[in-house]
Parts: C-alpha cells; sequence; structure tokens
C-alpha cells in the first residue's frame, strides 16, 4: 500500500484535474440555465452532483466515499 | 476541416503524430524552444537545438505534408543562468533571418525569480529591436495566478505593440486580464495540468474568439497533439458551424501568426472550399486504342 504522502504524490494532480471539470460542469450548466427561458427544467440530475459534492467535502471515518456516490447514482435495489 | 497546430513541440514526439496530424487535417505547425527536461550548460547545445527545430523538423513535416514554423528562446527555467542565456540571445538574430523564424518563444517566467524576470524583458527587447512576434509562457499550476501577473507588469514597462504579443497557457482564472490588456491569448489543452477541450470551449463562449488562439502544445511530458482535434469536436459538437471553428482553429492562427510575412498560409472560408471542391477535375486525354 502506498503511503499517504506517495498517494497525493501520484493522484493530487489528477483530482485536481477532475475537480476543475466538475466545476467547469457546473458552470457551464449555470450558463445554460441562465440563457435558457425554460431554466432548469426541474431536472433533478443537477441535485445529485451537488449531494454528491456535500459527499465529498466532509471528512469521513471510513473510506467509503466511492461506494456512497455509486448508490447515491444508483437506481433502487 | 483545415486546423493550425500553433504550439507544438515536434521535437519530442514521433512521425507517427505527424501523419496522423496531416489525416486529421493539420496543414502547419508552429514548435517553440522549451526546456528539454534538463538545463543546458553549453550556448551551443541551444544553437544547435535551434537548428535542430528550425532546420531538420521542417524536414520530417514536410514528409506528411504538414508545414514547419519555429520561434528561438531561452525557457525561463534556465534564464536562471543569465550568462548563458545572453550568450544564446546574441545568436538570436541569425535564426531571425530564416524563411521560416516566427520570433522569440517560449520566453516568460517559471518561478517569477530576479532572473527570469530579467532574461525574459531582455528577450523581449530583443525581439522588439528585430521587428519579431513574442511568444510567452505563462507559469505552471500553483505559479500561473502570480506569474501572469508579474508578465503583464514587466511588459507594462517596455515598447511593446500588444497585438504582436501572444500570452498562452491561459485559464479562467488568468484570460481576462490578458485580454483586457489588448495581447492575444492562448489555451493549451493538457490531460492534466494544464486547460480541458471541454474548458477551453467554455471559455471560448464566455470570452468570444477575438485574438484567442488554441494549441495542444505535446511535449516529452503527459500530453497528447489530439486533445487539438478533440477541442475541434468538442466545439462543433455544441452547436458550432464549421466557419466559426475555422475561424479559431484555423484562421485566428493566420491572422495573429501571418503578422510574420514568413507565415504565408491563407485565411480560408468554407464556402470557398466548397467551390473549389466542386469545379469539375480536368480529366486526363483518352489514351488511344492499342492498334497492335
Amino acid at each position: 500500500m502506498l503511503t499517504p504522502s506517495k498517494v497525493l504524490d501520484l493522484y493530487f494532480l489528477e483530482a485536481r484535474c477532475m475537480l476543475i471539470e466538475v466545476a467547469a460542469t457546473l458552470d457551464r450548466f449555470d450558463r445554460a440555465v441562465d440563457s435558457d427561458s425554460n431554466g432548469d427544467d426541474g431536472d433533478n440530475r443537477i441535485e445529485k452532483l451537488y449531494e454528491s459534492l456535500q459527499v465529498l467535502s466532509s471528512k469521513s471515518e471510513t473510506p467509503d466515499r466511492s461506494e456512497q456516490l455509486l448508490k447515491l447514482f444508483s437506481g433502487p435495489a | 476541416m483545415q486546423i493550425i497546430q500553433p504550439h507544438y513541440h515536434a521535437i519530442a514526439r514521433t512521425a507517427q503524430d505527424y501523419e496522423r496530424m496531416a489525416m486529421s487535417g493539420v496543414v502547419a505547425v508552429c514548435e517553440p524552444a522549451f526546456w528539454a527536461g534538463f538545463d543546458r550548460d553549453y550556448p551551443e547545445t541551444f544553437i544547435d537545438y535551434f537548428r535542430q527545430i528550425g532546420e531538420f523538423e521542417p524536414t520530417r513535416a514536410a514528409e506528411y505534408g504538414i508545414r514547419h514554423f519555429f520561434w528561438v528562446a531561452v525557457n525561463p527555467k534556465e534564464a536562471e543562468n543569465p550568462e548563458l542565456s545572453r550568450e544564446v540571445l546574441k545568436k538570436f538574430p541569425d535564426f531571425f533571418k530564416m524563411p521560416n523564424c516566427l520570433g522569440v518563444g517560449e520566453t516568460g517566467l517559471h518561478k517569477s525569480t530576479a532572473n527570469e524576470a530579467m532574461i525574459f524583458e531582455e528577450q523581449v527587447s530583443l525581439a522588439i529591436e528585430h521587428d519579431q512576434l513574442i511568444l510567452i509562457h505563462t507559469p505552471h499550476l500553483e505559479d500561473k495566478t502570480h506569474g501572469t501577473r508579474r508578465i503583464l507588469e514587466i511588459l507594462e514597462g517596455l515598447p511593446v505593440d500588444r497585438s504582436r504579443v501572444w500570452i498562452d497557457h491561459a485559464e479562467e482564472h488568468t484570460i481576462r486580464p490578458i485580454l483586457d490588456a489588448g495581447y492575444w491569448s492562448g489555451f493549451t489543452l493538457y490531460p492534466i495540468t494544464k486547460c480541458s477541450p471541454k474548458r477551453a470551449v467554455d471559455m471560448l463562449e464566455m470570452y468570444g474568439r477575438e485574438r484567442i488562439l488554441v494549441n495542444s502544445s505535446a511535449d516529452w511530458g503527459p500530453s497528447d497533439p489530439f486533445t487539438l482535434q478533440e477541442c475541434v469536436c468538442e466545439y462543433r459538437r455544441r452547436g458550432n458551424s464549421l466557419q466559426d471553428a475555422m475561424e479559431i482553429f484555423y484562421n485566428n492562427p493566420v491572422r495573429f501568426l501571418g503578422q510574420n510575412p514568413k507565415f504565408d498560409l491563407p485565411m480560408l472560408k468554407v464556402e470557398e472550399m466548397r467551390e473549389e471542391a466542386e469545379e469539375p477535375v480536368e480529366q486526363p486525354a483518352e489514351e488511344p486504342a492499342d492498334r497492335t
């Protein structure tokens, strides 16, 4: 298993890149809503994205964020 | 669609990249001088490097019908050695005379040290003195905000024609001051560390296409020349016309680089290309029947 610092050495830039892509996607959505007379049209997928960000933004007792996100994006079992 | 790759480090790439670029519409590449991955010790090493990108690379590109142009510069990392840098700068005018040399680039800053700033200023001054185009590298990652600001401050004190200066590797947090000051701005598409094709198209939607150049750089590190084509596809996927795409990925490079008359590619209009394509091709005369 990698050391904590090695994990950041290997994956920090990749994670940074993915987070910026998420930010750009949300900005893109907001601009689209602003320019569309129908607004966001009640599409709840955007709420799912914001819910997932809440999962990511809190420190977890157990490393299971991926599992939590997959459940969030899953249909009923 | 015809594409110009305005910033490309061919020296670090394979012939297969040239071949694939040609197959995907690239008609010209421009190769700035950059860091080799280690600091060079001798001025002569730079000179031979300039000869390689100025004399040899055009022959490799020509194998695939691609025009190749180049720039000379001491990159910001090696500018940390002023004595070495000044020896190299003395040789720039020899390269300015070459028929495919576009100017001074990529100069700029890396860690924004005093030595880097001094050699950057000297290179810009040399370019001005010799009426050359200027291509400026802005720093990576956490150094970009400060470095871009310093570059703009340094340029502010120099008598540059801003329409002849391209400040590259801009992202969402640095593009506005570059454009507001009247310079050309470049987006460099990298898989991880710079701009992505989707974000580049976002910025095109936000800022328009005037004074914008898009490139994929592509060097010896994790990079991919075809992020440029990916960007073209993303731009078209969002409903933009072929002509609009050509304005960004072909005509804008012609507008900027064509300020140096050596860059002699014509501006293109889709309608004119269609008319040309529809003109009947003259058939060869029928061969006489074999009478034997």
